[in-house]
């Protein structure tokens, strides 16, 4: 077991990381003034929307705009006869490969339309009455289709094909038959049969989980602006916008540097903004144009068009030793991945067992394209899906067994040095401390009253590093400027400062960190997995120290000593030999104000690919009150105890922490894609899905747990997935023993819970 | 000579059904360029797709890391997030 890390056994003393300074783009945020994607406006600028299928799957015969064209104040019209005709091709962006034909055809549909609210045409107008008033006038002809939504339907062999061309990967031998399988994936290790066999105690469970959306409050929007010349525009509000031009310049077949990407504010992303929806459309559109085109989704499109996480169905076997060491587990995953191939499920394989030392294990799992929109990244995808059969599956085991849920879960926790289910071994990492931080909070104590539950979970994901630049500059007075490539979605402004403040020896409010555009600075992937303070914040503290570096150098020319005989401290070089510097030390200020003089600005660039982003484990208890009238879950208390390395800014990690678990309360109590029959989602707005809001929640209470990641300056380990993990299976859990009946299926809503009552009742 | 560990279906389908091999190499690129004459399409797979964690640490895309004498290297799916 690591030993928790007290402050001051962390090597020098922090005086600013740690700290809890006020947000740099707090102000702006709370008095209005901050822009967001939709708070541009240009001169001459039109209003584009997007006309969206009536169909869950139909092929398109034919696409008429002349009406549309032809109304007084249309500008434009475009369907994906104005984009290029794409092969199949890779490309790494966002969050993993993207294939441009796919992300093509959904961005615009070309042939068929693949799910209700797909993109079939766009139009620009002079006013949003016009634009809606065109969209009527577009005639569209379509042959209808049979269509399919749920993962276990669409893996039938009798099931409607979304795509003729798609073979199941993953199988050994190409099959002749076009399937809505796209992959099959496998992990395995050990014998199965013989961890089984050594089993006292065998569980088997089935657990489901409904599609549910990011819930970002901000819709998609973006404005494009394409010259005459070429060169291109774009203000948007996303998690990366160098993927944003990535992808534009791709899908456009464009050069890079004539797409420059602008940052807006971002009001929230969790993974579904690393991908374009908008943008390649406003741009076909500003071109045919002549004019800048915005583009703002309504909250419907963002429901019906745009990426939610996949539904679920995921089945665990597993067995135990009667003193609770667990010998085997086997997991079939089914994950619906949306109009097109790639679910999460990959992740979730990976993801299943990495909290536990398992020698002998099985897991599958199945990437299915369905009749719903495609799904995208949220925080920490596929683990959530994974945790709660495997969860609850230990609950079971405990169950069964007569054992307390923590003692089993510390009985097979890993360790360092035990290799992980997914391949590596365990370095560093703080999951039986997390385990302790719970069983050791008062949270445990507290007793439960009639009809309330108690329910523990533990979570895992990986965190990543990645490509990020950074500059940093030294302005005349001695204040500095920190410019990154990622943009803030969860507060990196000012973990950026803080680092570059606690280098140079200067206060946070000294240092102003911006996000600069696409041809500001050099390329930095997607704020998401977790990687930006650990990555970028990498690229900062490099960056500092290498100005610290050249200062030293500045002031020992100054003083005519040699560089060794000058040391950095609180902001300003101190020369070792006091009759060199009879004036004393030089501040930043003052070394900056005579920057000249020393060989020109202070300025430096660092560019990096980050490694060795150390893995995040979590673990959650919650207790719930179940009202065995209504079936209402009340959410009584939450405790979340997460190994977060070091924490930079802890308010920051606690409202990453904080978050994440409202966001699987939502999604293990409320939220879910509720489909009519003919394919069309019949909840699509936040008066109907239903997301947790702070009246529905207790304080949650947001325990740090502290073992450092030596790859980072400071220790840092990504906070910003692994707390949406646990809670699916916390609160099932939790139900489950306030009730007395287990469920099976998410959302656990009022009407199931009844039933579950009832029937537990006879 | 590294130790390399390649438990995932995609790139056993590539080794002919082998989950660990040795290879002499210093580097990840020496890594990769050796793999891909020992497995033809494998050194590609792992260039493109997926990740490499050395010695426990996960790299993805870090051809100059280098190599110890006996590094364990396993590979494993690229990583993303949310």
């Amino acid at each position: 077991m690591n030993k928790p890390v007290k402050p001051e056994d962390t090597g020098p003393i922090l005086k600013v990381v740690g700290t809890r300074p006020i947000r740099p783009d707090g102000v702006e945020k709370v008095t209005g003034r901050a822009a967001y994607g939709a708070d541009l406006h240009l001169p001459g600028m039109l209003i584009a929307k997007v006309k969206r299928s009536p169909h869950a799957h139909a092929r398109i015969v034919s696409i008429d705009t002349r009406k549309a064209l032809a109304l007084p104040g249309v500008k434009a019209v475009m369907t994906s006869a104005d984009m290029p005709d794409l092969a199949a091709e890779h490309y790494e962006a966002g969050e993993s490969a993207s294939n441009l034909r796919d992300l093509s055809a959904n961005v615009m549909a070309r042939g068929k339309v693949l799910y209700h609210g797909h993109a079939v045409a766009a139009v620009a107008a002079t006013s949003n009455a016009i634009a809606d008033q065109a969209l009527d006038l577009i005639d569209i002809v379509y042959e209808v289709l049979p269509h399919v939504i749920d993962v276990e339907e669409a893996m039938a062999p009798d099931a409607p094909i979304l795509h003729d061309q798609m073979f199941t990967a993953g199988l050994g031998d190409t099959p002749t038959k076009a399937s809505n399988i796209a992959t099959k994936h496998r992990l395995d290790r050990g014998d199965l049969a013989a961890g089984f066999a050594a089993a006292d105690v065998i569980v088997e469970t089935r657990y489901s989980s409904a599609a549910v959306h990011q819930g970002y409050i901000e819709p998609h929007a973006c404005v494009a602006s394409y010259a005459a010349d070429g060169q291109t525009q774009v203000w948007s509000s996303s998690q990366g916008h160098f993927v944003i031009r990535g992808l534009c310049a791709k899908l456009l077949k464009m050069r890079f540097s004539d797409v420059r990407v602008i940052p807006a504010e971002i009001g929230g992303g969790f993974g579904g903004k690393t991908t374009v929806y908008l943008e390649p459309l406003a741009l076909v559109l500003s071109q045919k144009s002549g004019h800048p085109v915005k583009m703002v989704m309504t909250r419907e499109e963002v429901f019906r068009a745009t990426g939610p996480t996949s539904a679920s169905v995921v089945t665990v076997k597993m067995g135990a030793k009667s003193d609770g060491t667990i010998t085997a587990a086997q997991i079939d995953l089914k994950f619906q991945a949306g109009a097109f191939a790639g679910s999460p499920v990959g992740a979730a394989v990976m993801t299943s067992l990495a909290c536990y030392d398992v020698a002998n294990f099985e897991i599958t799992g199945w990437d299915v394209v369905t009749n719903s929109p495609k799904v995208a990244a949220y925080r920490a995808p596929g683990a959530p899906n994974a945790a709660l059969g495997v969860e609850c599956a230990v609950d079971e085991l405990a169950e069964k067994l007569g054992m307390d849920p923590m003692a089993i879960r510390e009985k097979n926790a890993v360790r360092n040095g035990v290799r992980a289910p997914y391949g590596p071994v365990y370095k560093n990492i703080g999951y039986v401390e997390t385990l302790e931080a719970i069983k050791s909070h008062p949270h445990m104590a507290i007793p439960l009253g009639p009809n309330q539950g108690r329910g523990i979970a533990a979570g895992f994901w990986f965190n990543i590093g990645g490509e990020s630049t950074v500059n940093v500059s030294i302005n005349e007075d001695g204040t500095a400027i920190v410019s990154t490539g990622s943009p803030d979605i969860g507060g990196s402004r000012a973990s950026m400062a803080m680092m570059a403040a606690e280098v140079l020896g200067i206060g946070v409010d000294q240092v102003r960190p911006i996000v600069a555009d696409t041809a500001s600075i050099g390329f930095s992937t997607v704020t998401g997995g977790s990687r930006t303070t650990f990555a970028t914040g990498m690229a900062v503290v490099q960056a500092a120290e290498k100005l610290v570096t050249d200062l030293k150098r500045r002031a020992a020319e100054t003083w005519g000593v040699d560089q060794d005989q000058v040391v950095w401290q609180d902001g300003a070089a101190h020369c070792l030999q006091a009759d060199k510097a009879p004036k004393g030390a030089l501040t930043l200020a003052a070394l900056a104000g005579s920057a000249g003089k020393t060989g020109g600005p202070i300025a430096t660039v660092v560019a990096l690919n980050a490694q060795g982003a150390g893995p995040g484990f979590g673990v959650h208890v919650c207790d719930v009150e179940v009202d065995p009238e209504t079936g209402h879950v009340t959410v009584l208390r939450y405790t979340a105890a997460q190994d977060v390395g070091k924490a930079i800014h802890p308010a920051y990690v606690e409202g990453q922490i904080q978050g994440g678990v409202a966001q699987g309360i939502g999604w293990a109590l409320n939220e879910e894609y509720v489909f009519s029959t003919g394919g069309v989602m019949e909840n699509a707005g936040f008066l109907d899905y239903r997301v947790p809001v702070a009246s529905d929640l207790p304080m949650i209470d947001a325990v740090m747990v502290e073992v450092p990641n030596p790859a980072h300056p400071y220790g840092a380990k990504g906070v910003g997935e692994v707390p949406i993990v646990p809670p699916l299976a916390a609160l099932a859990i939790a139900v489950r023993h306030a009730t007395g009946a287990r469920m099976h299926d998410l959302p656990l809503s009022p009407s199931k819970i009844r039933a579950a009552i009832d029937a537990k009742a006879g | 000579m590294a130790l390399v560990i390649a438990d995932y279906a995609d790139c056993r389908a590539l080794t002919g059904g082998l989950r660990s091999f040795e290879v002499e190499a210093s580097t990840v690129r020496d890594l990769l360029q050796q793999i891909e004459a020992r497995f033809p399409g494998l050194g590609d797979l792992i260039d493109q797709r997926m990740a490499i964690a050395i010695d426990g640490v996960i790299t993805q895309d870090a051809h100059g890391a280098a190599l110890a004498p006996h590094s364990e290297v396993v590979l494993l799916p690229k990583i993303g997030g949310g």
